[in-house]
């Protein structure tokens, strides 16, 4: 068969025999009504046992699991029992005769469809509510509950999407791997499977047509499926399977010969500001301000976002905070800020530019900022996305200066920002680089389009050259204006313990990433010299494609393998 | 008629974990509640102790529902329940 390529989203490499999940579960014909010979009130008692039956399974499994997994079995065991639900089942079976299975069909689906309606949190709960309903109808029609196929053998567990009951109750001695067709990072799926350290893909279209059995090779670290496994594969497994175990982060981002890179971590609020500081990064490269005004129809008062900052801000005290200014627009729309008419949104007003459609949203994020600031003792720094242009950062450096906040900087996510660098870095003290927007429009490809997957890929050489100008135009700005400039990181790629190597060699200062991938990439770049890292930068900026890129700098890192990684 | 009015702490709102703490604690109680967002008619409630009903209500943190049960003990079920959803289940 065809490999496949998908969307590693918990790393590990793999071999093992694939098993399907099995076939949802059909909906019931329309109008499918009772059975000769069943009345309406044993069909309601039917549907009872059923529902109760189904509750009693997902409770006793919630009990044998726990953290977030048993709260999730325990409120879908709750949304089995429902009451309000069985009544408006039973209403359909008594008045317009259906047959129990299509009545509860009906019914939950109502429920689902309100659900859908109210977006955000409650949308993704949809998932639940049909959950139940399919346990329910195989329960009264005899059919398999839907789930995790049993197995004597460890396998790798392909689906089209998992339930969170389903991912709940994964016996991490059985199922060595996950791949699904569907699903995206930011998903369930991938969120339990990595909590569960289980090497995952989603996205790998296809997935789905392997026929149970089937021996596979699951890159997750890559996102490739590759079948049959060939020697190179079983080699990788093999030498993953033997990984070193990764020591734990220090603290400390240094390379071999004590050149410092500090390791930070990317934040959406107080609690992961916590989660970061007990993982011992030493601040925060990206604060995502987003989460204070996600599912909110009006803007939030100055001090109510004053409280959501400083919780972060108190997470590391005396510590580096690099807040970003709010992120509207693309797929992060907010209803008072954001046209969701434009007909090329990730083009569109979004980021810095909504400044220009609603003036004043973002004077008062700075306002909140610094007030949240004065009272903490964390070094805040603040950027603002989405900058194209030397007078745009200016601008912005402007309104920093009035809000009294002192380290001013702009992100780095447009080609048009890489390239002048130069002036940008002349009016602000920093920048980041988002390597997941700077990927995307660089190689003018969608992030979230599937199809251009390897377009999308920070190691194509376009989007290092864009990182190497940038970092050249900071150092010219430096020597302008007899100022230090500082270029640090904070996309996807940071967390990419390779291509960190090749950043710091570019010369990149400072790295920021989710708090997981803080080990991983401390401990190789605790591997290496800055001689080495800038070695293995330019061979990287010799190559002529992602993946010779990529092959290019794993040959000089020979860690990686021991680290599994 | 006990009645309380409460605001939602929570900081994504009624959503799948605070509502099954919430519908769990109404089940368990002696009387039935029901709940409606503030401004709605009272026929309109819905039955508390139902996790489906609660989310699908869709309360965002900082809106206002108004609790309502009848007879004996209702009114301390009401303060029980009150509690439950004036704590911010997501910060724990």
């Amino acid at each position: 068969m065809k490999n496949l390529t998908g969307v590693g989203v918990s790393a590990g490499r793999v071999i093992g025999p694939v098993l399907q999940m099995p076939e949802p579960i059909q909906e019931p014909e329309q109008g499918a009504a009772l059975a000769e010979g069943e009345t309406a009130e044993a069909a309601v008692e039917r549907l009872k046992t059923a529902s109760a039956s189904v509750k009693e399974n997902l409770q006793e499994r919630a009990g044998r699991t726990s953290g977030n997994a048993a709260s999730v079995l325990k409120s879908t065991a709750l949304m089995a029992g429902d009451k309000a639900l069985l009544k408006n089942a039973g209403k359909l079976i008594t008045s317009r005769q259906l047959a129990p299975e299509r009545a509860i069909w009906e019914a939950a689906g109502e429920y689902a469809v309100q659900m859908k309606a109210l977006g955000g949190y409650m949308a993704q709960r949809v998932t639940d509510i049909l959950d139940v309903r399919s346990r329910i109808v195989a329960e009264l029609t005899g059919q398999p509950a839907p789930g995790i196929p049993e197995s004597v053998d460890p396998f790798i567990l392909v689906a089209e999407d998992l339930a969170p009951a389903d991912t709940a109750t994964l016996d991490v001695e059985k199922v060595i791997a996950l791949v699904t067709s569907e699903g995206g990072p930011q998903a369930h799926t991938a969120i339990l499977a990595r909590d569960l350290g289980l090497p995952a893909i989603v996205a790998a279209n296809g997935a789905t047509e392997i026929p149970d059995g089937t021996l596979v090779y699951v890159d997750a670290t890559d996102g490739t499926v590759v079948m049959p496994p060939g020697e190179k594969e079983k080699d990788l497994a093999e030498k993953y399977a033997h990984r070193k175990p990764l020591p734990e982060f220090d603290g400390h981002g240094v390379l071999a010969d004590g050149h410092e890179v500090p390791l930070y971590s990317n934040v959406g609020n107080g609690k992961a500001a916590q989660t970061a500081a007990s993982g011992k990064a030493e601040g925060v490269g990206l604060f995502r301000t987003e989460f204070a005004f996600l599912n909110r129809e009006e803007e939030p008062g100055v001090e109510e976002q004053t409280v959501e900052y400083k919780a972060v801000f108190d997470a590391f005290p005396g510590q580096h905070v690099v807040v970003r200014t709010l992120d509207a627009g693309a797929d992060k729309p907010l209803p008072f800020l954001t046209d969701s008419s434009e007909p090329n949104p990730a083009l569109g007003v979004r980021g810095y530019r909504t400044d220009w459609t609603s003036p004043g949203v973002l004077g008062r994020q700075l306002e909140a900022i610094s007030a949240a600031a004065s009272e903490s003792t964390a070094e805040v720094w603040v950027m603002a996305p989405m900058i194209s242009t030397a007078p745009e950062a200016r601008d912005f450096a402007r309104m920093l200066d009035e809000a009294g906040l002192k380290t001013r900087g702009v992100m780095i996510e447009t080609p048009s920002a890489a390239v002048t660098a130069r002036p940008i870095l002349e009016e602000v003290d920093f920048v980041s680089l988002g390597t997941n927007d700077l990927t995307q429009y660089t190689m003018a490809a969608d992030r979230l389009l599937g199809p251009l997957a390897e377009l999308n890929n920070p190691w194509q050489p376009a989007v290092l050259r864009m990182i190497q100008l940038t970092v050249q135009g900071a150092r010219e700005a430096e020597e302008a204006t007899g100022k230090a400039k500082s270029v640090s990181v904070c996309g996807e790629a940071a967390a990419d313990p390779a291509l960190a190597v090749v950043l710091v060699g570019l010369g990149v200062n400072a790295l920021s990433m989710n708090t997981r991938s803080l080990p991983a990439v401390a401990a190789v770049l605790k591997s290496v010299t800055l001689e080495e890292a800038q070695r293995v930068a330019a061979e990287v900026m010799a190559a002529r494609s992602a993946e010779k890129a990529k092959d290019a700098a794993r040959a000089e890192l020979p860690i990686l393998d021991e680290l599994g990684l | 008629m006990a009645e309380r009015t409460a605001t939602i702490a929570s900081r994504v709102g009624l959503h799948a974990r605070p509502a099954a703490i919430f519908a769990e604690a109404a089940g368990d109680l002696p009387v039935e509640v029901t709940i409606a967002a503030e401004g709605e008619p009272a026929d309109e409630a819905m039955d508390a102790s139902s996790i489906l009903s609660l989310m699908s209500l869709g309360a965002k943190h900082g809106d206002k529902v108004v609790l309502r049960a009848e007879g004996d003990g209702a009114d301390e079920a009401l303060d029980s329940l009150v509690k439950i959803l004036e704590t911010d289940h997501d910060a724990e």
